[in-house]
């Protein structure tokens, strides 16, 4: 299996997680054990657009339980003799293996999955940000060698790309140090946020700068924010801004002389 | 153009690059101190491989957490970490690895 996997260095580690739930996009070669026609397979195929039901396969990774995924497209792009190229859009967690096996069922003649590629996770995609090892090591060899690292800065991505389909809020540089302590975020410290901000959904918590500060789990919609003028607006789930980066603005018993 | 014009503008254009599009209500228009913090684009060449993120194209015959150790090394990074996992390679009768070795690596999405 080959295509998109997005890997996360050193800081990134804490988020790159974060994708696994997002949508993906496969292209895959099905074998159809017998020959059928190709007006077949196209009125078959189009049978699993939408809602399907699913039961993971027996080597799978999670509780064996039918679930219900979506498959947004799904297209034939070539077939010849017992041959099917496909690509599909689709839930997170979909199996492809099986997909291919339950169309071999519906077909009648059995069939399975011979090639799989990812060509999608969230917001990466097959585009010109996709290296292979090889690209990443002779970026990392021009950058130990020669110092220059243009071709390094090409080939490593920042980490806010893998948070680039999520919700956002900006944040105040006087509430970031808070949040890189791992506390909720307040609603006086949002400077800005997306529409599509929804209680209980992973939101992403920036500085000004654009600087993944940390993920979080927003506990109100963007309509009820924007109303509020004090109390927790996300719980802080993920922090990826080290301490001490901006400066401290919140009062403790030390700095405001109480006991 | 301020520091703050330019973090969203960042914002922006990864987003939509993504397939995504921001959609913006400010409630605070202050600007951001150039004082401490950085533009993303701008963090000194060690501090973006350890904010970095790749978008990796894996090779069809190693797990991928046989390709995350590698990359671990290659970088001399202390960890690093895989958003869904891509089994090895796919499996004809009788050719490739035995099914017991793919381990819990064998899920597709």
């Amino acid at each position: 299996m080959t295509g998109v996997l997005p890997v996360g260095l050193a800081e990134s580690t804490k988020v790159i997680g974060n994708v696994v739930h997002s949508v993906k996009e496969y292209v895959m070669v099905v074998q159809l054990h017998e020959n059928i026609e190709k007006e077949k397979i196209r009125e078959i195929v189009n049978y699993f657009k939408g809602q399907i039901y699913q039961k993971p396969p027996l080597r799978s990774s999670v509780k064996r339980t039918i679930r219900v995924k979506t498959i947004y497209e799904i297209e034939v792009l070539d077939s010849q003799d017992k041959y099917i190229l496909l690509r599909v859009l689709c839930d997170p967690g979909t199996y492809m293996r099986k997909l291919a096996h339950d169309m071999g069922l519906l077909l009648g003649v059995g069939a399975h999955m011979r090639e799989l590629r990812r060509t999608r996770t969230g917001p990466f995609r097959e585009d010109e940000t996709l290296v292979t090892l090889q690209e990443l090591n002779e970026a990392l060899y021009i950058w130990r060698t020669t110092g220059k690292d243009s071709y390094l800065r090409r080939t490593v991505l920042p980490v806010e790309v893998s948070t680039a389909h999520l919700p956002k809020i900006l944040i105040l540089d006087t509430a970031v140090d808070a949040i890189a302590h791992g506390a909720n975020l307040a609603a006086p410290g949002v400077a800005a946020l997306t529409k599509n901000v929804e209680a209980n959904k992973t939101v992403a918590i920036y500085t000004l700068k654009g600087e993944l500060v940390a993920l979080g789990k927003a506990i109100r919609n963007t309509e009820e924010i924007v109303k509020m003028d004090k109390g927790i607006v996300a719980k802080t789930t993920r922090v990826v801004m080290p301490r001490g980066v901006y400066p401290k603005y919140w009062k403790t018993k030390e700095s405001t002389g109480t006991q | 153009m301020g520091l703050r014009e330019k973090g969203v503008e960042f914002l922006d254009k990864i987003t939509r690059k993504s397939g995504y599009v921001n959609d913006w209500i400010v409630i605070r228009e202050a600007d951001t101190s150039s004082d401490y913090g950085v533009l993303p684009y701008e963090r000194k060449t060690v501090d973006h491989i350890n904010f970095g993120v790749i978008n990796l194209d894996k090779p069809p015959g190693p797990t991928s957490h046989e390709v995350v150790a590698w990359i671990k090394r290659m970088f001399n990074v202390d960890k690093a970490g895989h958003g869904g996992t891509l089994e090895p390679r796919y499996l004809v009768c009788g050719v490739g690895k035995p099914q017991g070795d793919w381990g819990t690596t064998s899920r597709v999405s």
